[in-house]
């Protein structure tokens, strides 16, 4: 029997996989037991309705996806009353994730938020803050210290930040995140993209870009989870481009405790439960007792990783 | 066959399967349309209903590389001879690598999804409006029409006689099937309009089904308000996961008047006529 189960920062899960935001809802119930996922995360609400952005809201490119779906939103009232009692059925933690434009309406998000049945907050830092022309949080590190700083004061429950590959700065603000009081870091969001329509010339996305997810992230990703695992102190939970077993070995390896699986579930809607059974049989067939032990194992020789990306710079 | 689904003890009882079926024939049905027919088991076509759609993992097949999968409509289910069929036009990469499957491949299917076409109780006659591929969508509802006893008029618009579809399988239900093409100029609004109010004059149109067509949807919507006939609608939508997470397959509808975004994967495929808002 392999020991499956993780520890983010004080929250135990039975198992490191668990959904990425906006890749997962309540209707995925009707596939299969959503009580075998080590967390359910939702989809990013913000406090106010939200229509979202215009379609078409995806397109594909080369085995993987561009969207820009707006983070449409019931607002907060629909989600306390509906959402949270929804998932109240589970003893698998919630993990709520949230948005704000600007910081008033993040940390008041926050605060409503923290309720009975939600386990953890993921502040999704990595959306535009029209306070800083639009530009998202968790590009600086000083906005990033600012907003955790925050959302810190308005919660008790854990913080989980987000990030966005979309930075030069990934360990500045990583650390940022964990000095402004970030309990973990969900690496990453989306990276900024964008398809044309060659024979229309018309952007493919009705938002002309968007973000960029499937597994033509996984190695940008998989390398800012590095990044950030070796940068700070707190867990790294890794997010970006995940659809097999060997991936999230990969993940755990590079310092990440968890993984969130998104896009994978998308063209197999059991993607996180095969890859959770395939994830136990792999660690079992080696010999290893605890999925705990590949956290961080990374056999680097501890080289400066501040030189090695400047040196790919040149 | 069967990919049994990871499914525990004590939880609800699925309603959606993704599973690996298998090809029992994949042929053209003219110059622009093939039918796949898949072996399926009774479980999952007993969830099926008239309207509702899968989710279809397109093969990396024939230079062709989908990510995404593709909706299509049920184009028939037959629980006692154990068949899913889809009828498709070739177009995009998807439909292209789902052509070159041949008998006995495997084809991953995701479903049955989405909110499927209602038959009210006081609505003894029906009439199904069709052009091009929408008729697939409304195909089973003949079907399940005949099952009910009601009485149907299917008109069937095409570009040419030759893509004419399905009159000998909507015939075989018991319907009147009235066929209009472009090549015979016969579908153009202006005649659809004479036809379908001359069937709401003799007391044949209790309410309208309608699939694939902007023309044909303002048409009925008119003749709907104008004469109190309730009406339903399937409507297509590029979609991503095809249950409702991903929100990207939304079109605007009039409710409680206001404009609203809704999920065609989820509030439809099949919508109120009156909600919906042409294109």
């Amino acid at each position: 029997m392999v020991d499956l189960t993780v520890d983010i920062a004080g929250l135990k899960l039975k198992n490191p996989i668990m959904p990425a935001s906006g890749t997962f809802s309540e209707e995925l119930a009707e596939v299969f037991d959503l009580e075998q996922l080590g967390a359910h995360v939702t989809k990013t609400i913000t406090r106010d309705w939200r229509d979202g952005n215009p379609t078409p809201r995806v397109c594909e490119v080369n085995g993987s996806m561009l969207n820009s779906i707006g983070i449409p939103s019931k607002g907060v009232g629909a989600f306390l009353e509906k959402v949270v009692p929804f998932f109240k059925r589970y003893e698998t933690p919630l993990v709520v994730s949230i948005s704000g434009n600007t910081a008033d309406e993040f940390a008041t998000l926050c605060q409503e938020v923290s309720v009975e049945g939600v386990d953890a907050i993921e502040v999704n830092i990595s959306c535009p803050n029209i306070e800083e022309d639009g530009k998202a949080f968790a590009i600086r590190p000083s906005s990033t210290f600012e907003i955790m700083q925050r959302l810190r004061a308005a919660s008790p429950l854990p913080l989980w930040a987000k990030l966005t590959p979309n930075t030069g700065e990934v360990a500045e603000v990583a650390r940022a995140a964990e000095e402004g009081g970030a309990d973990a870091l969900v690496v990453s969001n989306t990276i900024l993209s964008m398809a044309i329509d060659i024979h229309t010339r018309q952007p493919r996305l009705g938002n002309l870009m968007g973000g960029l997810s499937g597994p033509a992230l996984k190695p940008i990703a998989l390398r800012m989870a590095y990044q950030c695992a070796r940068a700070a102190s707190i867990p790294v939970i890794g997010c970006g481009g995940i659809s097999t077993a060997e991936d999230v070995i990969e993940y755990l390896i590079a310092g990440a405790t968890a993984v969130q699986v998104g896009t994978a579930t998308f063209i197999h809607p059991t993607a996180m439960l095969t890859i959770l059974h395939d994830l136990e049989a792999w660690l079992a067939a080696q010999g290893i007792a605890s999925v705990s032990e590949l956290i961080g194992s990374v056999i680097d020789g501890e080289q400066d990783i501040e030189t090695s990306a400047i040196a790919v710079a040149q | 066959m069967l990919q049994t689904p990871h499914v525990t003890a004590g939880a609800d009882a699925p309603s959606a399967f993704d599973l690996d079926l298998r090809v029992k024939s994949n042929i053209a049905v003219n110059g622009e349309y093939r039918m796949m027919v898949l072996d399926a088991p009774t479980h999952l076509l007993e969830q099926c209903k008239a309207g509702q759609f899968f989710n279809i993992l397109c093969p990396q097949a024939g230079g062709e590389s989908p990510y995404l999968r593709r909706p299509m409509s049920i184009y028939g289910f037959y629980p006692e001879k154990n068949e899913l069929h889809f009828l498709y036009k070739v177009g995009g990469a998807g439909t292209r690598a789902m052509a070159t499957l041949g008998e006995n491949d495997s084809l991953t299917v995701f479903g049955p999804l989405g909110t499927p076409f209602t038959i009210e109780d006081d609505w003894k006659n029906l009439v199904l409006v069709a052009r091009g591929v929408g008729l697939a969508t409304l195909a089973p509802l003949a079907l399940e029409a005949k099952r009910l006893g009601r009485r149907l008029t299917a008109i069937c618009s095409a570009r040419h006689p030759d893509y004419l579809m399905s009159i000998d399988l909507f015939e075989g239900l018991g319907a009147r099937v009235i066929a209009l093409t472009d090549a015979e100029g016969t579908s153009t609004p202006e005649n659809l309009e004479v036809v379908v109010e001359k069937l709401i004059a003799d007391g044949r149109a209790d309410a309208f089904y309608t699939c694939g067509s902007n023309r044909i949807l303002r048409l009925l919507q008119k003749l709907g308000e104008a004469h109190g006939i309730p009406g339903q609608v399937a409507l297509e939508q590029q979609m991503a996961c095809g249950v409702g997470m991903c929100q990207c397959c939304v079109r605007k509808f009039n409710r409680d008047d206001k404009v609203v975004n809704l999920r065609v994967c989820r509030e439809g495929p099949v919508f109120d006529m009156a909600e919906a808002i042409a294109w």
